[in-house]
């Protein structure tokens, strides 16, 4: 069982507020952690700590990424490194087209990894083997980065994201808010479909409904900063019945 | 007081500089005189050059090329421009003087005038006395009153009744001297009838010398015409550039204006539409990207005289190190101007804690059923999108340049120049890295 992420003891203030008040999680090759909790408990804040948000502030603890310190990283070298984040609120970034972006963000992945740049061919044939895995409209890459998107759109588009970026662990940040079921299940496919013995997911979500069609293998709660029960898919079945009261007000 | 030394100048040289003219200009340089006399240069004590005291300016000591001493290089081997391989139609200006050793491989279309001021007064002299200095208004403006004084010649472009170029014209713009010198030039631009011409004017500086640059340009665009002005102006810190565009437009009619400046030293651009027609265009442009201690000052003023008409200024800055940039932005809609729609934006980047913007809207509407709007920011780079980029592996200072290359869009998409749109894109982009190359044999470094 090899390791691809260990938080140990992690706490983070925003604005001077601490919300993660001793996180401990560990996610390894090939499995699927749901992190759920009520609003306001830390899910976002997690995640933006993970990809090294500047906003947040790491007072202590430590996470390794394959053995590597990560809260030495700057952001972007996590990314190159192999953590993706998929945002919950995507930003717009008109005149950025979507094809530079990308195009960019290959590059720089393969130059961290010492391979040469991609060639435009390539490249056009990688965004559309990716497009057509994960049934995307061309529409979705021939603007500027999200300008215009629908919330379903932009979900879809971080997904594409994702598939073109191969992470080592993919971080989905309430991927399913905003989403009606047609959209939620397209996008759950191509997470499915990009899931690999090698790789791992963490699914930050509030509701159990996403968890229907990307099966965790683990169910932790987070709750004011705490993950304060594990277990299995079970879990999450337990929460749709008896909501979030029972384990916080035992 | 500084003007002083010009006033000397003039009543001095006055003989010079009539010889090495023509009649036609020669008309209007006692009146110009004369308004020069009593209002001066413009300084930072008139509300609309607050920010930018023109008359300091002209305190040093510059000379005027009134004999009209020929620079001994041929421009189109000596240089070469950034925006190579347009296909258009290339002319040059040395300093003031059109430069007639070199003709443009192709001939224009019948009947269509391109080339010296001088020699358009003289072939077509009933249509240069009704349009030369008839729109360029100098009674508050003491430095168009100075070029009116000193300008000996120009370029013009004349295109009759219902002839459209299909390829735009391309003027270069050459400063070259061995001391620092007062340069004068005027652009005149007469559109007839249905006529449609596109101008590229590409501003350049050989010397390392000190050039205070007045340009008086005067675009005449009759019914149903439709005329593109853009400005390119990569001209060294050493440059005072103050220009001066004015447009009046008839029924129908269409002028589009944009001017970027990826390099200068201080600058100063006047724009004055006059809408007289009904159902007329216009639209003002200006991307402006300065560092160092560079000044940028861009005003424009709309005035909407008569009804249905629409006009459009956009204007962006993009300002670092102790740069300072300017934006006044007019619109006037006259009483009976109704069904007006005039729009204005005005966004400001502010890439240092040093760089200063000042920015101001000015609205004066005197009709009731119109559509007028006007926005303005002044601001940094969205910390959410710069974050979003690295977060996908794209590091901190590739992220801020394409995300100010980002910005530049939509003032690069209004010029209607295909190809000149992903020149300058790239130009801008190399700007932002600092690394615009300069012209060939240019002496000046950056």
């Amino acid at each position: 069982m090899t390791s691809i992420l260990k938080i140990k003891n992690l706490h983070a203030i925003v604005e001077e507020k601490e919300i993660l008040k001793g996180v401990n999680l560990e996610v390894n090759e090939g499995e699927v952690h749901a992190v759920m909790g009520p609003n306001g408990s830390g899910k976002s804040t997690l995640a933006s700590v993970l990809a090294g948000n500047p906003k947040f502030e790491v007072t202590r603890g430590n996470i390794l990424f394959r053995g590597k310190d990560l809260l030495e990283m700057e952001p972007e070298d996590r990314a190159r490194e192999g953590l993706f984040l998929s945002f919950q609120y995507p930003v717009e970034i008109p005149g950025v087209s979507m094809v530079n972006f990308m195009r960019a963000a290959v590059n720089e992945q393969r130059k961290y990894r010492g391979e040469d740049p991609i060639s435009a061919t390539d490249f056009l044939k990688l965004m559309r083997d990716k497009r057509e895995l994960l049934g995307m409209d061309s529409q979705l890459v021939s603007r500027s980065v999200n300008e215009g998107f629908s919330g379903g759109e932009k979900k879809k588009n971080e997904i594409f994201q994702m598939a073109m970026l191969n992470p080592q662990l993919a971080i989905l940040d309430e991927t399913d808010s905003g989403l009606d079921i047609d959209a939620l299940r397209v996008v759950a496919a191509g997470v499915n479909k990009l899931q690999a013995k090698e790789n791992a997911t963490i699914v930050i979500t509030h509701y159990q409904r996403l968890l229907e069609y990307i099966k965790p293998d683990y169910v932790h709660v987070l709750y004011a900063g705490k993950i304060v029960q594990s277990g299995g898919p079970d879990l999450a079945l337990e929460l749709e019945k008896r909501g979030y009261d029972w384990l916080i007000n035992p | 007081m500084i003007e002083q030394q010009y006033i000397d100048l003039f009543t001095q040289f006055r003989k010079e500089l009539d010889a090495h003219s023509v009649k036609g200009m020669n008309l209007h340089r006692d009146s110009a005189f004369e308004t020069f006399r009593q209002i001066g240069f413009p300084s930072s004590k008139q509300e609309d050059y607050k920010h930018s005291n023109i008359v300091r300016t002209f305190d040093a000591d510059l000379g005027l090329n009134l004999r009209n001493i020929p620079i001994p290089v041929n421009p189109y081997d000596a240089f070469k421009c950034d925006v190579p391989n347009l296909s258009t139609y290339l002319y040059f200006l040395i300093n003031d003087r059109y430069y007639d050793r070199f003709q443009p491989s192709e001939k224009l279309p019948e009947g269509v005038f391109a080339g010296s001021l001088q020699l358009f007064s003289e072939k077509y002299p009933d249509k240069f006395a009704a349009h030369y200095a008839q729109i360029a208004d100098y009674s508050d403006n003491g430095v168009v009153a100075y070029n009116t004084m000193f300008a000996q010649d120009g370029f013009v472009i004349y295109v009759p009744k219902n002839v459209a170029l299909e390829k735009p014209l391309q003027l270069i713009n050459i400063l070259r001297g061995g001391v620092d010198l007062s340069v004068n030039r005027r652009i005149l631009i007469i559109a007839e009838e249905n006529a449609r011409v596109k101008l590229l004017m590409c501003d350049h500086t050989v010397d390392n010398v000190h050039f205070v640059v007045t340009q008086v340009t005067e675009v005449f665009a009759d019914v149903s015409a439709q005329v593109d002005v853009y400005e390119l102006e990569e001209n060294s810190e050493k440059v005072t550039r103050l220009n001066n565009f004015f447009s009046e437009q008839k029924d129908h009619s269409n002028v589009q204006t944009s001017c970027i400046t990826l390099h200068n030293g201080y600058t100063r651009n006047n724009y004055r539409f006059r809408l007289l027609g009904e159902h007329a265009e216009a639209h003002a442009g200006g991307l402006a990207i300065c560092d160092k201690d560079q000044h940028i000052d861009n005003f424009a003023f709309l005035d909407h005289a008569r009804p249905n008409c629409m006009s459009n200024e956009l204007f962006k800055t993009v300002l670092n190190d102790r740069a300072t940039g300017v934006f006044c932005g007019k619109i006037l809609v006259e009483k009976h101007a109704q069904k007006t729609m005039a729009y204005q934006t005005n966004r400001n980047l502010l890439a240092s804690e040093t760089a200063q913007m000042f920015s101001k809207p000015q609205l004066e509407i005197y009709a009731d059923d119109v559509k007028c709007s006007h926005g303005l920011t002044t601001g940094q780079l969205d910390e959410e999108a710069l974050f979003y980029m690295r977060a996908r592996g794209i590091d901190k200072e590739e992220a801020r340049l394409l995300l100010m290359v980002a910005f530049s869009r939509d003032v690069v998409d209004m010029i209607r120049i295909e190809s000149l749109q992903e020149r300058l894109t790239n130009l801008i982009d190399k700007r932002f890295r600092g690394k615009l190359m300069r012209c060939g044999n240019c002496n000046v470094c950056i």
